[in-house]
Order: structure tokens, then C-alpha cells, then sequence
């Protein structure tokens, strides 16, 4: 990665400029072509190396909600249970963990009233207790990974 | 800066769909969008900016994969802390640039007595244990009931069925 593109990688993880042409201010900041700093995120976004650029919607705010939760899956069927919770729309993410609970997942719906009735589902298909631990206070960090 | 009209019902959730999308990549993106739902750049933006101000962005910019910049392990820091601390606590571990989510959770008892869910990033699993073991010595929480629980696989879903969860355009706590 050369050193611009490290700025820039810095740089944008702290927000883009809410101006009429951020490239430009982009551009004066970093002394650099606007047009090139724009077609490096382009790249990036086709890499793989960014999935997303522009605004990301807080969930709750757009009506939606979310949780995480947890199961305690017995090895042997580990994968299994990941092909039933791989069939369901809700599960955004699921990841296995080192722990007696080792298989942690989020449920995002579009509807919050629709969270328990999915958690009873989970638990009616596996035949294993379902965790719930929605969250009760979020402490704001600031999602900043330097390179 | 001239007075942005304000925009419509419609052209708001127009703008809201088309922002979903992610920013248009070319030189003046509010003047693209503005084109797009028949009003212009300084409304657009004005009406983007309240949002922002309002929270109903989580961010606005990138969404980075950790594995792509090299951040390959993450651990879930788990901490029993008596329910008075708990705010303060979690405020301050939300402060340490390594902690990438920060959340009070309810303990399930007897099987689960933690209360507090930090997520710990770093290049290297070493690293990220060395983290937890400094954030916990410098916040003087050691001697609190804690584990830490590192991811050794995460799973690829399917994309979800409804449009409002285009799955990038909402933060749901992705790991990876």
C-alpha cells in the first residue's frame, strides 16, 4: 500500500466531507488528484477491500431491529445447525466462537416484533436453547482501523 | 449558501433508497442524487446533513472488511460488572481505539453472568490478547469475572429477503 493510499484508507474511516464535491476537499487535504483518489476507492470497492461506501443507516432508526444471540451446539452437529441457520432471511452474520456457546449469530429484521417469534423458531428447529442478549445501552466507539 | 427547499415526503424516500445504493461515485454525488429526485444539490445535501444530525446514519463513509487490511483475529471480551458500574465502564473501554463495538447485554443466569460485550480487533490473535490484557490493567478491571471468546470461523449468509436491509446499507454488528 503506498502512502496515499494509506491516508486516504485513514482518512475516509474518519467520514467523508459532507460538501457538494468531497473528492475536491479530499483532494486539497491529501495534495492529491481528486479524480485519482476517487477511482482508488472504485478499486477498492471491486477488490473486495471496502464493501461499502456512503452512508451507513443505524437500523433502529430506519424501523428495523436487531440482536445477538447464542447457542450452545454439540460439535457433531455444529454444521448442521449452521445449514438451518444459513436458510433463515433473518441471520445477518453467524460466527463460531471458543466457548461452551459457540455459535454466535445476529438476527436483523425489518420488523422488532418479529425478533422473538424468530428466536422460538430457532429454537423449535435445532431442539437447543437460543440465548437472547439484545442490547440494553450502546457506548459509542469510534470504528477507526489504521494501516 | 442559498436556502435548500425542503424536499418532499417522496423525494426523501426516493433519496433515502438511492443513498442505500451507497454514495454515486463521480465528481459532484449530491448533484447526481439531486438530478435523480427532481431537486438540487443544496437541498439534497441540507436534507442529508440533517439525517446525519439526527443519528440516522451510523457513519457516513466506509465500511472496511477487517481481513482485508489485515486485522484477521477479533475476540468478544466478556466482563461481569455490578450493574452501578456498568455505564461508566462501558464508556470508558468505548474510548480504546481497538474496541470496535461496546454494549451492555443482559446476564442470563446461571448460564451466562456477563454483562458487558466489548469486541477486540487486531492483526493477530497474540496481538488481541495482548490488547485485552492491557485494556484490562490500565481500566483496573482484572479482578472482575471475565473471558474472552475469539472467533474461529465466521459464516457467509445468504443475503435477506427485504429491500429496506439491502445487506451493507445497515450496520448489524458485522464482525469481519
Amino acid at each position: 500500500m503506498t502512502e496515499l493510499q494509506r491516508q486516504l484508507l485513514n482518512r475516509l474511516q474518519r467520514g467523508l466531507p459532507l460538501v457538494s464535491d468531497p473528492w475536491g476537499e479530499l483532494g486539497r487535504e491529501l495534495n492529491a488528484d481528486p479524480l485519482a483518489l476517487r477511482e482508488q476507492v472504485s478499486l477498492w470497492l471491486e477488490d473486495g477491500i471496502l464493501t461499502r461506501f456512503g452512508p451507513l443507516f443505524d437500523v433502529e432508526r430506519i424501523g428495523g431491529a436487531f440482536t445477538l444471540a447464542a447457542m450452545a451446539v454439540p460439535e457433531e452437529r455444529f454444521e448442521a445447525v449452521h445449514q438451518q441457520l444459513l436458510e433463515l432471511p433473518e441471520v445477518a452474520h453467524n460466527y463460531r466462537r471458543e466457548h461452551r456457546l459457540n455459535m454466535w449469530f445476529v438476527l436483523a429484521v425489518s420488523d422488532a416484533s418479529t425478533i422473538e417469534p424468530t428466536l422460538a423458531h430457532i429454537e423449535a428447529i435445532t431442539g437447543l436453547r437460543v440465548f437472547n442478549f439484545p442490547k440494553q445501552r450502546e457506548f459509542h466507539v469510534q470504528l477507526y482501523l489504521p494501516v | 449558501m442559498n436556502t435548500p427547499a425542503a424536499l418532499s415526503r417522496q423525494q426523501q424516500q426516493h433519496l433515502r433508497s438511492l443513498l442505500e445504493r451507497g454514495l454515486p461515485l463521480c465528481s459532484e454525488p449530491y448533484a447526481e442524487l439531486a438530478k435523480q429526485i427532481d431537486s438540487d444539490t443544496d437541498s439534497v445535501l441540507a436534507c442529508v446533513r440533517d439525517w446525519q444530525e439526527d443519528g440516522l446514519f451510523r457513519r457516513f463513509g466506509l465500511v472496511v472488511r477487517h481481513h482485508a487490511l489485515g486485522y484477521h483475529a477479533n475476540a468478544m471480551l466478556v466482563l461481569d460488572i455490578p450493574d452501578a458500574l456498568v455505564a461508566s465502564i462501558g464508556e470508558q473501554l468505548a474510548e480504546e481505539p481497538r474496541v470496535t463495538l461496546c454494549y451492555q447485554r443482559p446476564r442470563r443466569l446461571p448460564q451466562w453472568r456477563y454483562n458487558l460485550f466489548c469486541m477486540i480487533h487486531g492483526r493477530a490473535r497474540a496481538e488481541v490478547e495482548g490488547e485485552i490484557a492491557a485494556v484490562l490493567h490500565r481500566h483496573q478491571l482484572a479482578h472482575y469475572p471475565h473471558e474472552w471468546l475469539f472467533s474461529t470461523q465466521a459464516f457467509k449468509q445468504r443475503g435477506g429477503h427485504f429491500s429496506t436491509f439491502k445487506a451493507h446499507a445497515v450496520d448489524v454488528g458485522r464482525h469481519d
